[in-house]
C-alpha cells in the first residue's frame, strides 16, 4: 500500500473530529482492554511466560540464519517449497509466478498484514487474477477500496451502519431494501457470499503466526476459520511471512501462544490454530497439493545489531495499539501505513526510512502502557526515542524544535544561568495561572495551548523543590 | 532465486556481526531442536485425570461449544440422532472414513444418512474424531490422515467431535509429545488443527458473532469406557 506517513498531523486532526470513527474507537477500551485485563489475571502465571516468550524470541533471532536453513529443509523433505525474497518485489513476482504456473484466475486470503506491507491485492490484481480477502474484516475493508485500520481487526475503525451501507453497496445481486441492522446478518451475508469463493480459487495464501523450525510448520491463529478454508480447499497454499517469524520447537510456540490470544483480544485461545506442514499427503483425501513459504527480508535483517532489533521479536498481538492514547484517539488511517500505534511507530520508520515515517515516533506521550502491556517485552518508548535521536540528528526534525532545543542546550550548559531563567520562568508562570492554577495561553506555544490549557507551576522550579526536600533543615530559599 | 538467499543469510550474519555458525554453535542449534521439555505449564491443570476432564468440559462449553458425556461408544448414533433433532437439522451427515466411526451401530439410527469422505459445499454437518482434548483451555487436536479430512472441521455448518475421556491431555505439549510417539519420525500431519469453540468474529464493533466462516456449532461426545 502507499504509504501517506508524512501527513501524519493532518490526517490526525482529521481523525479526531471524525464522529463515526471517534464512535468506533470508544468500542477499543470496553472491548479489548477490558478482557485482556481479565484474561491476564486468570492467569498468575502470564509475567512468568511473558519473560519466557521473549527470550525464546531472541534466541531465535541471535541465530536466525541457521534456525531459517534448518526450517527450509524441513519443509523441502516434506515436499514443500520455499521462496527467499529480499525485497516486496522479489516477493510479489515469486506468488505471480506461482498463480501463473497454475492458471490461477481468483486466490483467497486470510488476513496477512505482510500482504498489506508488500502491496500484493493492487498487483495481483493488475496482473488479473483477482484476490478475495476471507477475513470479515479484511473483507469489509476490501469493499471500501480502504487499507486496515488496525493490524488484528482492519475493520475496528467502521461502525456497524457503516458496514450494512457497504454490503449494500458492494454485495451484488441481493434485494437492495434488505434488513441490514444487526451484526448477525451481516456477518452471515459475507459468510455466504464468500462461500463459493473458498471453492473455486486455486491458490489460497495467508500470513502465518509462527514458523517452526523443528517440523517446517507454519501455524496460522484465526477465530473466523477463514484462513483454515482459505489453505485447505485450493490447490496451493502460499504461506507470506516475515523472516522473523521462526521459533525452534512445538513446545516454543506452545509457549508464546498462550500470551497471544490474551494479549490480542483477551482470550484464552484463539478458535483456530493451525499448524501446516507441507502439502497433503498420498493418501489423505483432503488439503492442498502445493505448499509454498515465502520468507520476506524487506528491511528486517538490516535491523539486527541494531538498538530496533526488540522490534522482531513482535508477534503482532495489537495490545501495545488498544492501550495507547494516541491509536485510541486517532484510528489506524492516521498513521498512514499498515503497522499502526506503538509497534507502527517503531517499525514504520525501519521499513519506509525515517524521512517518510518520522512523525511517527513523535505521535507518543511516552506513558509506557505499550510497553507495559506487550507480551514480549519490546521496548517500545525506549526505541521511539531512538527514532526522534536519529530524526534529528539527520536534521529532519521540524525548524522549530531544533530553535527549540538549541535554545535549551544553551541554557543547560550553563547551571547557574539555567537555575536562574527556570527560576525567572516559574514565578512568571505561577503569575500567570493565577488563582485559576492554569495557563490558557502562551507566547510561542500557542499551537500547544491552542487545544489544551498547561497546569500552572507553583512558582517554585523542580531543584528548588528538591533542595527543600532533600535538606529539610536548610533555610527556605538559601539554596537554589 | 538462489542468489536471494545466500544474500538474505549474509545479511542477517552480517546484523549478528558473525559468520556462519561453527561445528559447535550447530550442534547446540541441533540439541535445543531436540529438547522438547515443556515449558511453563499453568498450575490450573495440576489436577487428576477426571479433574481434567472436568477442567476440559468447563472450558470448552466457556468457549461455546457443547458437551455431551456418553457412558460408552455404543450410544453415538442415539446422540447423534438426538442433536441433530433437537436442533431441527438435516440428518444426512458426512463421515470421517474412519473405521472406528464405521463400525458403530448406525444402524440403530436408520434415519441418518452417512456419507464418508472429505465435506463438500453441500455439507451441512460432519463428524470425526478426535487426536486429543487440551484440558488447559478446552481445546480439541484434529489431526489430518486419510481418516480425518480437514475440510470437516471447516466447511459444514455443524461440527460434531467424538473425543475418548482417555484422549484428554494437560496441555498442547502433550498433543506434541503424544504425536511424535505414535507417527514417528515425520509426525507431523499435513494439518493440525487446535480447535477451541466453533467459529466467530468480533470484526462488527467487537460484538461476538458465531459461525463467522466456519461452524456455526460445535458439538463434542465425550465418549467414557473403551478408547475412542
Amino acid at each position: 500500500m502507499q504509504p501517506t506517513t508524512k501527513d501524519f498531523p493532518e490526517n490526525a486532526r482529521r481523525a479526531l473530529g471524525d464522529v463515526p470513527l471517534q464512535a468506533a474507537l470508544g468500542n477499543i477500551a470496553r472491548g479489548w482492554q477490558e478482557k485482556r485485563t481479565q484474561a491476564v489475571a486468570a492467569l498468575p502465571e502470564f509475567e512468568a511466560l511473558r519473560t519466557a516468550a521473549a527470550a525464546i524470541k531472541d534466541h531465535t533471532i541471535a541465530h536466525l540464519d541457521e534456525y531459517l536453513e534448518r526450517f527450509e529443509s524441513r519443509v523441502t523433505e516434506q515436499g514443500g517449497t520455499v521462496h527467499w525474497c529480499r525485497s516486496a518485489e522479489e516477493a510479489r513476482h515469486t506468488i505471480l509466478a506461482i498463480c501463473h504456473r497454475l492458471n490461477a484466475r481468483t486466490v483467497t486470503k486470510g488476513k496477512s498484514m505482510v500482504a498489506e506491507e508488500i502491496g500484493l491485492n493492487d498487483f495481483l490484481g493488475g496482473h488479473g487474477i483477482a484476490p478475495v480477502e476471507t477475513d470479515l474484516g479484511e473483507h469489509i475493508i476490501q469493499l471500501r477500496k480502504e487499507a486496515p485500520s488496525h493490524i488484528i481487526a482492519p475493520a475496528v475503525h467502521l461502525t456497524q451502519a457503516q458496514v450494512a451501507e457497504t454490503f449494500r453497496a458492494g454485495h451484488h445481486g441481493l434485494p437492495t431494501n434488505r434488513r441490514l441492522d444487526d451484526a448477525r446478518v451481516l456477518v452471515d451475508e459475507a459468510r455466504n457470499v464468500l462461500r463459493p469463493r473458498y471453492f473455486a480459487a486455486e491458490v489460497g495464501i495467508t500470513g502465518a503466526n509462527f514458523l517452526v523450525a523443528e517440523t517446517g510448520s507454519a501455524v496460522i491463529v484465526t477465530n473466523e476459520g477463514n484462513a483454515d478454508l482459505t489453505q485447505l480447499l485450493p490447490k496451493a497454499h502460499i504461506v507470506l511471512a516475515g523472516i522473523e517469524k521462526l521459533v525452534p520447537t512445538l513446545e516454543d510456540a506452545a509457549t508464546i501462544l498462550r500470551v497471544l490470544a490474551r494479549s490480542a483480544t483477551g482470550q484464552e485461545m484463539a478458535a483456530y490454530t493451525t499448524f501446516a506442514t507441507g502439502p497433503r499427503r498420498a493418501r489423505d483425501v483432503d488439503g492442498p497439493e502445493e505448499f509454498h513459504v515465502v520468507l520476506l527480508d524487506n528491511g528486517r535483517s538490516a535491523l539486527l545489531g541494531t538498538e530496533f532489533q526488540d522490534i522482531l521479536r513482535c508477534i503482532r498481538c495489537g495490545a501495545c495499539l488498544n492501550h495507547c492514547p494516541v491509536y485510541t484517539g486517532i484510528g489506524g488511517h492516521a498513521y498512514g501505513w499498515v503497522y499502526t500505534g506503538p509497534m507502527g511507530a517503531v517499525l514504520t520508520p525501519a521499513l519506509l526510512g525515517v524521512a517518510e515515517a518520522g512523525h511517527l515516533p513523535n505521535a507518543s506521550t511516552f506513558c509506557g502502557r505499550c510497553e507495559s502491556v506487550c507480551p514480549m517485552r519490546i521496548p517500545l518508548p525506549k526505541m521511539m526515542r531512538h527514532w526522534r535521536e536519529r530524526e534529528f540528528a539527520a536534521h529532519l526534525a521540524p525548524h522549530a524544535i531544533r530553535r527549540g532545543l538549541s535554545w535549551w542546550a544553551f541554557f543547560a550548559r550553563r547551571p547557574a544561568l539555567y537555575r536562574a531563567a527556570a527560576g525567572a520562568l516559574a514565578r512568571w508562570l505561577a503569575l500567570m495561572g493565577g488563582r485559576l492554577g492554569y495557563v490558557r495561553t502562551l507566547p510561542l506555544a500557542g499551537g500547544w495551548t491552542a487545544v489544551r490549557d498547561m497546569p500552572a507551576p507553583s512558582g517554585r522550579t523542580f531543584q528548588q523543590l528538591w533542595a527543600m526536600r532533600a535538606q529539610p533543615a536548610a533555610k527556605k530559599g538559601s539554596r537554589p | 532465486m538462489t542468489g536471494g538467499r545466500e544474500q538474505m543469510l549474509d545479511s542477517i550474519r552480517r546484523g549478528l556481526g558473525r559468520g556462519p555458525l561453527g561445528e559447535a554453535g550447530k550442534a547446540a542449534i541441533a540439541a535445543r531442536l531436540d529438547d522438547h521439555r515443556a515449558g511453563i505449564i499453568p498450575a490450573r491443570t495440576r489436577r487428576d485425570p477426571a479433574g481434567l476432564i472436568e477442567l476440559f468440559i468447563e472450558l470448552a462449553v466457556g468457549a461455546a461449544a457443547t458437551v455431551e458425556r456418553l457412558d460408552g461408544p455404543r450410544r453415538i448414533p442415539i446422540a447423534v440422532a438426538d442433536y441433530l433433532a433437537a436442533h431441527d437439522l438435516p440428518r444426512d451427515l458426512v463421515m470421517a472414513p474412519d473405521p472406528w466411526l464405521d463400525r458403530l451401530l448406525w444402524a440403530e439410527r436408520p434415519k441418518l444418512k452417512l456419507r464418508p469422505g472429505r465435506a463438500l459445499a453441500t455439507d451441512a454437518t460432519g463428524i470425526a474424531r478426535a487426536f486429543a482434548g487440551v484440558a488447559e483451555t478446552g481445546t480439541l487436536a484434529m489431526v489430518s490422515s486419510e481418516t480425518s479430512p480437514s475440510t470437516i472441521s471447516f466447511v459444514p455448518d455443524t461440527h460434531i467431535v467424538v473425543l475418548g475421556a482417555s484422549r484428554i491431555v494437560v496441555s498442547c505439549e502433550e498433543v506434541f509429545a503424544r504425536l511424535r510417539r505414535e507417527a514417528g519420525a515425520a509426525f507431523m500431519p499435513r494439518s493440525l488443527h487446535l480447535i477451541t469453540g466453533p467459529s466467530r468474529t468480533g470484526d462488527i464493533e467487537q460484538r461476538i458473532v458465531l459461525g463467522a466462516h466456519g461452524p456455526r456449532r460445535l458439538h463434542i461426545l465425550l465418549v467414557d469406557g473403551t478408547e475412542a
